[in-house]
């Protein structure tokens, strides 16, 4: 082995070499290598990110973009007074709590599972794994047409269980019209978002499962310990670290999905089921205010970053601990 | 007894709820359409005998043979990309740069923190003042600021993992810091690599508000925003095209990312 890596570090002379052993210091290597990536998110995020800022404190629109009229908070002053706003700020919240909620609680049920052995474990993962492999636009899709007002498989259902149309438990209607009410809709976007995210979830929390010794269940089930004395005892302090890993990246990416809510209700009736980034997206792009729509993607950032790092700190120390 | 009736029950569960959505799905892509919009009969049967015209149509009259081309052309330029920025700067920030080097998972979490749907507004300008507005390539270019911080910071627990001791002998050796890296290090962490380029090809094909901004014309466009803008024309709702869509998606990579599953696990076993 030791001579295969000599041949391929063949010393190379003269200049050449020096120019080699120069850069192969751990100093300038170290910049070397990590140099592109960091141009690469100044450039595309950094960058970005202050422009935002600046669109937000401007009066900025698509038919003249221009920065050079600074306008201060009047924006944000703006934004936060509309109903359409504070809607969409709710549901935002609503959604990504709610979603938090179930896929923590599948996902600890998941790993659960997963952790051991079975028949079929190679088919039970790629089934798992489904609503994962779709784009999310086709997932808004798939339940779009799940859900639908007249067609939906779940409507005939409950209507066969006699809790739908004439005579149901339900009322009299053949229909629930998920999509086309504000907490139905809500609850459908939630559920959606659940379903998409679950398999992410799992792949974290079921990382974190693995790595728990088995001798630790054996001794506690010999102490005569029950499954939920275990699994609050045992099983989650130790996934608690990757479980709040799990929540900032589930929770990112729910509360930043615009399409889920643009495919399903359109943020209606009304705006009562309207989201922040599609707020942003309809103000911003199709409505061409770039200032109005970067104050609103805006606002929820130091929210968002004091809970990360929170979030972050209590994982790391108790990762420590 | 009671463990295993509980077990399977769990897993009875998870595959229903993972699966039923796309099982209507299925069913729907091969109705007729009088068959489809028929309200007494019932929903799950071929009250009509089945067809392949909606599939035909998808492939024949849509564009979505170019979506998935263009879905596949930027998803491995995204990882290419990423991967070609991301594996040496996790080398380095794991080994290199010392104390704030061994700190940095919290600050690149924080990059990874900032969302696309904080920046699409201005990164539609900067894709316009580019000139790649309305291509692919502004998706190839912008798409890898969600997949480098992600990438990175999985990549940086892999080398961490990776004990001192085999750099030190491969130092010993004669190996200078590069060669270490190339020979002895990455051969380490192929398995996070692969797990890497898993994670950040589902991402890109995923993303959907940068698709959606910054290309509005229909041959450009990538699965994510296309198959609902062309398959969507106003009311009329093309929905066993639209499944059909999904399910050619969906299928082989489920295929795929199931046979990865064990490794996309172990790309999180070393995460804090």
């Amino acid at each position: 082995m030791s001579t295969q890596q000599r041949s391929g570090v063949g010393p190379p002379r003269g200049r050449l070499r020096r120019i080699g052993a120069w850069l192969d210091q751990p100093k300038v290597l170290a910049w070397l290598m990590l140099g592109p990536a960091v141009l690469y998110v100044i450039a595309f995020v950094g960058f970005p990110f202050l422009l935002a800022i600046a669109l937000s404190m401007s009066d900025a629109t698509i038919g003249d973009p221009s920065l050079d009229t600074f306008v201060g908070l009047d924006n944000f002053k703006a934004v936060i007074q509309t109903d359409a706003f504070k809607l969409a700020l709710r549901n935002s919240l609503i959604v990504t709590a709610g979603t938090l909620g179930l896929v923590l609680v599948l996902a600890t049920l998941a790993s659960e599972l997963l952790v051991h052995a079975f028949r079929g474990k190679r088919l039970f993962q790629m089934i798992f794994i489904l609503p994962w492999a779709l784009p999310v636009s086709l997932t808004a899709i798939v339940w779009m047409w799940f859900l639908d007002s007249t067609f939906s498989p779940v409507d005939w259902v409950l209507v066969k269980l006699n809790l739908l149309g004439p005579g149901g438990v339900w009322g009299p209607f053949k229909h629930m019209y998920f999509l086309g009410n504000e907490w139905l809709g809500l609850a459908s976007v939630i559920v959606t978002d659940t379903w998409r995210m679950l398999p992410l979830a799992t792949i974290i929390v079921l990382a974190a499962r693995m790595s728990i010794p088995e001798e630790r269940f054996e001794q506690a089930r010999v102490d005569g310990a029950g499954v939920f004395r275990i699994l609050f005892r045992i099983t989650l302090p130790a996934l608690k670290p990757m479980l709040i890993v799990a929540i900032l990246f589930t929770g990112l990416l729910v509360i930043g999905e615009m399409s889920l809510v643009q495919l399903l209700t359109r943020g209606g009736p009304g705006h009562s089921t309207q989201v922040l980034p599609y707020w942003a997206y309809l103000k911003g792009i199709q409505g061409g205010s770039l200032a109005q729509g970067a104050a609103i993607t805006l606002f929820l950032f130091p929210f968002l970053l004091v809970a990360s790092v929170l979030a972050l700190r209590a994982a790391y120390r108790s990762q420590e601990a | 007894m009671l463990r295993k009736i509980g077990f399977y029950c769990g897993i009875g569960f998870l595959t229903l709820f993972s699966i039923v959505p796309l099982l209507w799905a299925l069913i729907t892509v091969f109705k007729r359409n009088s068959d489809m919009y028929s309200v007494g009969t019932v929903p799950f049967f071929y009250n009509e005998p089945p067809t392949l015209e909606h599939v035909v149509f998808l492939f024949t009259e849509s564009n979505f043979g170019l979506f998935l081309q263009n879905s596949a052309i930027v998803g491995i330029f995204v990882v290419l990309i990423t991967m070609v920025l991301s594996i040496p700067a996790a080398f380095s920030l794991a080994r290199l740069t010392g104390s704030w080097g061994e700190r940095s998972g919290m600050a690149i979490f924080l990059v990874y923190l900032i969302p696309p749907s904080l920046l699409f507004i201005p990164m539609y300008q900067i894709v316009v003042w580019l000139g790649i507005a309305n291509t692919i390539w502004s998706l190839v270019i912008v798409l890898p600021t969600i997949t480098v911080p992600f990438c990175t910071w999985l990549l940086l627990g892999f080398f961490r993992s990776v004990p001192r001791s085999l750099d030190e002998a491969a130092m010993l050796d004669g190996c200078g810091q590069f060669t270490t890296f190339y020979r002895v290090l990455l051969p380490q962490v192929w398995p996070g690599v692969g797990a890497c380029a898993v994670f950040a090809f589902s991402l890109s094909l995923g993303n959907y508000i940068y698709a959606a901004t910054f290309i509005t014309r229909s041959a450009a466009r990538t699965l994510s925003a296309g198959v609902p803008t062309e398959l969507i024309r106003g009311d009329v709702f093309f929905w066993p095209e639209l499944m059909a869509a999904t399910l050619v998606v969906a299928i082989p990579l489920a295929i795929v990312y199931g046979l990865f599953f064990n490794y996309l696990v172990g790309g999180f076993k070393n995460a804090t």
